[in-house]
């Protein structure tokens, strides 16, 4: 019989812990939401000498026990929990070689609450560089555990890890120091008036502000009835445990590692010297944004022709080989075009994943907050909204997630909101095709005007989220503590299957959960436009056979006229028309108005709609780009996309607040209505005039 | 006058004495800003703010505005 054991990954930002779990659990991972919560949840399958099977949890890393955001929160509230489901059996701490001393502060916290645990030590590559050398059997002795050395990178040592966690049972739980001598008097009567509570989990519900949603309500208030020390007492002796931590890390590291100063060599300095710098730091962060832009556009344009044109054929041949019926049409031109609309953007999204999670993983995502904090202070944001900005351009919702260690509330709430203003992938796919048909082909110093026109709407994204920050941060009247902290990691050369494992997983989540909204919404457009209500729809085949009686028109020509009198009678073309005298000073036809209020569901439906809509109201299969060229507006005459209309969709896109999702994670993250309903409203309507001003100008 | 973090100047070493349990996050104080540890100014962004340091080989990077409540003895080894 094969037994399961949960394993808890812990440990500081930074620490490779990410790459630990990647070795130990491959493919058979995870990831989810901690119930109630948006933290992301990550776990993974194990298998481990013996039979054992361990299911792996990949906790947010943190520095520390002393929660101080919503995911370090999850760390404690698990490990403060044995009745979880997750509750470890065993804890494996992740450190870092260079960075041993800090992260060693979190390894006694565990230690504390009497959880068996391991230590890794990771990144033993990189000893050999910094002239480090350990001790392992005298550290396992002090810190009375079981270390594993090992290099993710070099795959060395993930071996002997998984024998050492399938042997839990001998895994000490007892801790490696006394912290508690900071005050023997107060612990003293602590432990007296709870003795059945381990003391340090006592401390730390004393000394925690967080809401500790899973642990029995009851003995918290038991404790909070025990705060006989003011606040300020509280942090003082919070800072003095701190230092008794260190000068226990100390002593320990004093026997068991040394590094010898000689032999290290660095080169932090010498990249930081131009990363970092005051005139070339910003120079070389504008080039690294560039090359991403033009990168995505150049490189994923020919796959994703191609992927366009093969929808278009499987349609086709959906149609030759499967007998006429509306199964059929609903198959043909309901279901393929609308996955079409989907599977299409894939190349873009995963090249977006990838060059964002290369810029986390190699370390230089640090230097843009540092470089920027200044800059985004004038606008009331922090540093670190610089990453939940670039994020954005791939989700607004992981972006807003991302939010999470702005320490600041005022400067996180103006990111939450300003941040779906940055063009985020979904985006994407709507500015791609109105690109490539109203802006002409051609070159200007190298870059071609379609990849500049989409580095535009990057920057008017941008733009819009920097001027409403200021606008924001002059009018929120909130107070809160201003504080900023930033680790600089040491710059890495990032390990492919990270960010792999990373690309894939980000794209499949997008592919799965947009495929989702997009297919149901195809298909409810698929029945709202082949069928419509009373005479008009019904016998449209002879009203328009009389209309056009005395002209003299093809069979496919009559056949065109016949599909589309009965798209302009279906539900669809009923409402839409309804719907029409809003949008017709922005240069818009129903079709686009049924796109842009589908749109509202989620952005990249916007393709996925005009695709379901034009399928059905032609009969040739053709790709969705050449559709929409030939579309003619109907009251101007000329193609319905030009460049007066098309400069106006890209604007309305670029301002207006069409993601559900996003709205519904502002609501969870600010916990209120008000934040989200405002975004919708400020940002649609700014939407709709910029987009009316442009049109009325340029048409 | 009082010698804070603030002072330093880039490349310039010193100790930290004291730290202001109040004014500075008990998370600087767990990454190892401590009395007792040693510090550099790596690099400062433009308007010397914010500043990017060395404590005890933890880099890391804050703004001036707590800077000025970490006290310091400027070695300059």
């Amino acid at each position: 019989m094969s037994k399961q054991i949960n394993v808890a990954l812990i440990g500081n930002p930074n620490t490779g812990k990410t790459s630990v779990f990647n070795a130990l659990t491959g493919l058979n991972q995870k990831v989810g939401n901690y119930p109630g919560i948006t933290v992301e949840k990550k776990e993974g399958i194990c298998k481990l000498p013996r039979g054992v099977k361990a299911h792996i949890i990949d906790l947010p890393g943190t520095y520390s026990l002393n929660a101080s955001s919503l995911d370090e929160n999850v760390v404690i509230e698990l490990l403060l929990n044995k009745n979880d489901k997750d509750f470890p059996d065993i804890a494996v701490v992740v450190s870092d070689v260079e960075n041993l001393k800090r992260n060693l502060l979190l390894f006694t916290q565990i230690k504390d609450l009497e959880i068996p645990t391991i230590l890794v030590i990771n990144m033993s590559d990189r000893m050999r560089y910094k002239g480090i050398s350990l001790d392992i059997a005298y550290l396992e002795a002090k810190l009375n555990t079981k270390i594993a050395l090992i290099s993710t990178r070099k795959n060395k040592g993930i071996s002997e890890l998984k024998e050492l966690i399938s042997n839990y049972k001998d895994i000490s739980s007892t801790p490696c120091m006394n912290a508690s001598e900071i005050d023997p008097g107060y612990f003293d009567n602590l432990r007296k008036a709870f003795p059945n509570q381990l003391l340090y989990k006592l401390w730390l519900v004393i000394t925690q502000d967080v809401n500790f949603g899973k642990t029995d309500r009851n003995e918290m208030e038991a404790i909070s009835s025990f705060k006989t020390k003011t606040k300020s007492d509280l942090k003082r002796l919070q800072q003095k445990e701190t230092i008794k931590r260190y000068q226990f890390i100390n002593e320990v590291l004093k026997g068991g590692q040394t590094i010898d100063l000689k032999n290290a060599k660095d080169l932090r300095i010498q990249f930081d010297r131009i990363l970092t710098h005051k005139v070339w730091g910003y120079v070389i962060f504008g080039i690294i944004l560039l090359t991403i832009f033009q990168a995505i556009y150049d490189w994923s344009s020919v796959p994703m022709d191609f992927i366009d044109s093969a929808f278009a054929s499987l349609s086709e041949w959906v149609k030759q080989i499967m007998p006429q019926g509306a199964f059929t049409n609903l198959l043909a031109e309901g279901i393929i075009p609308g996955l079409g609309g989907i599977v299409i953007f894939i190349p873009q999204i995963a090249f977006l994943f990838l060059f964002i999670s290369v810029l986390e993983e190699s370390g230089y995502m640090s230097r843009v907050v540092f470089l920027m904090d200044r800059i985004m202070r004038r606008f009331g944001l922090s540093g670190k909204s610089v990453v939940p900005l670039i994020s954005g351009t791939a989700c607004a919702i992981p972006a807003i997630m991302a939010t999470r260690n702005i320490e600041s509330w005022k400067e996180r709430l103006i990111t939450i909101l300003v941040t779906p203003f940055t063009t985020c992938s979904a985006r994407l796919p709507v500015y791609l095709i109105i690109i490539s048909l109203v802006i002409p082909e051609g070159r200007f110093i190298g870059l071609s005007y379609q990849a500049l026109t989409l580095m535009l709407l990057y920057l008017i994204g941008f733009g819009a989220a920097i001027v409403s920050a200021y606008i924001l941060n002059k009018i929120l009247k909130i107070k809160s503590k201003t504080f900023f902290v930033v680790e600089m990691p040491n710059y890495k050369l990032p390990m492919f299957k990270n960010v792999a494992l990373t690309v894939l997983e980000k794209t499949k989540s997008f592919v799965f959960g947009a495929g989702k909204i997009i297919l149901a919404i195809s298909i409810v457009l698929w029945f709202l436009a082949s069928y419509g209500p009373g005479e008009e729809f019904n016998n449209a085949e002879s009203i328009v056979k009389t209309q056009y009686a005395s002209q003299h028109l093809s069979e496919d020509e009559i056949h065109q006229k016949i599909a589309s009198h009965k798209l302009e009678h279906s539900f669809i073309g009923i409402t839409g028309r309804a719907i029409e005298p809003t949008i017709r000073p922005l240069g818009y036809d129903w079709k686009i108005g049924i796109a842009i209020v589908s749109s509202f569901a989620a952005r990249e439906v916007f393709v996925g709609t005009l695709a379901t809509i034009y399928s059905v109201g032609n009969n040739d299969e053709d790709t969705i780009k050449n559709r929409m060229a030939s579309e003619i507006n109907p009251i101007l005459g000329g193609p319905l996309f030009n460049f007066a209309s098309g400069i106006s969709l890209l604007l309305f896109y670029a301002f207006a607040m069409q993601c559900m999702s996003t709205l519904a994670i502002v609501k969870r993250e600010t916990n209120s209505w008000k934040w989200p309903t405002l975004q919708l409203i400020i940002m649609s309507a700014f939407a709709y005039i910029v987009a009316l001003i442009a049109f009325q100008f340029l048409k | 006058m009082e010698v804070t973090l603030a002072h330093l100047k880039r490349g310039e070493h010193g100790i930290i004495t004291d730290v202001s349990s109040i004014h500075v996050p008990l998370k600087l104080l767990e990454m190892g800003c401590l009395p007792g540890n040693s510090v550099e100014l790596v690099q400062v962004a433009p308007f010397a703010d914010p500043m990017y340091l060395n404590i005890n080989g933890t880099h890391l990077a804050i703004r001036k505005e707590t800077a000025i409540h970490i006290k310091i003895e400027i070695t300059n080894e």
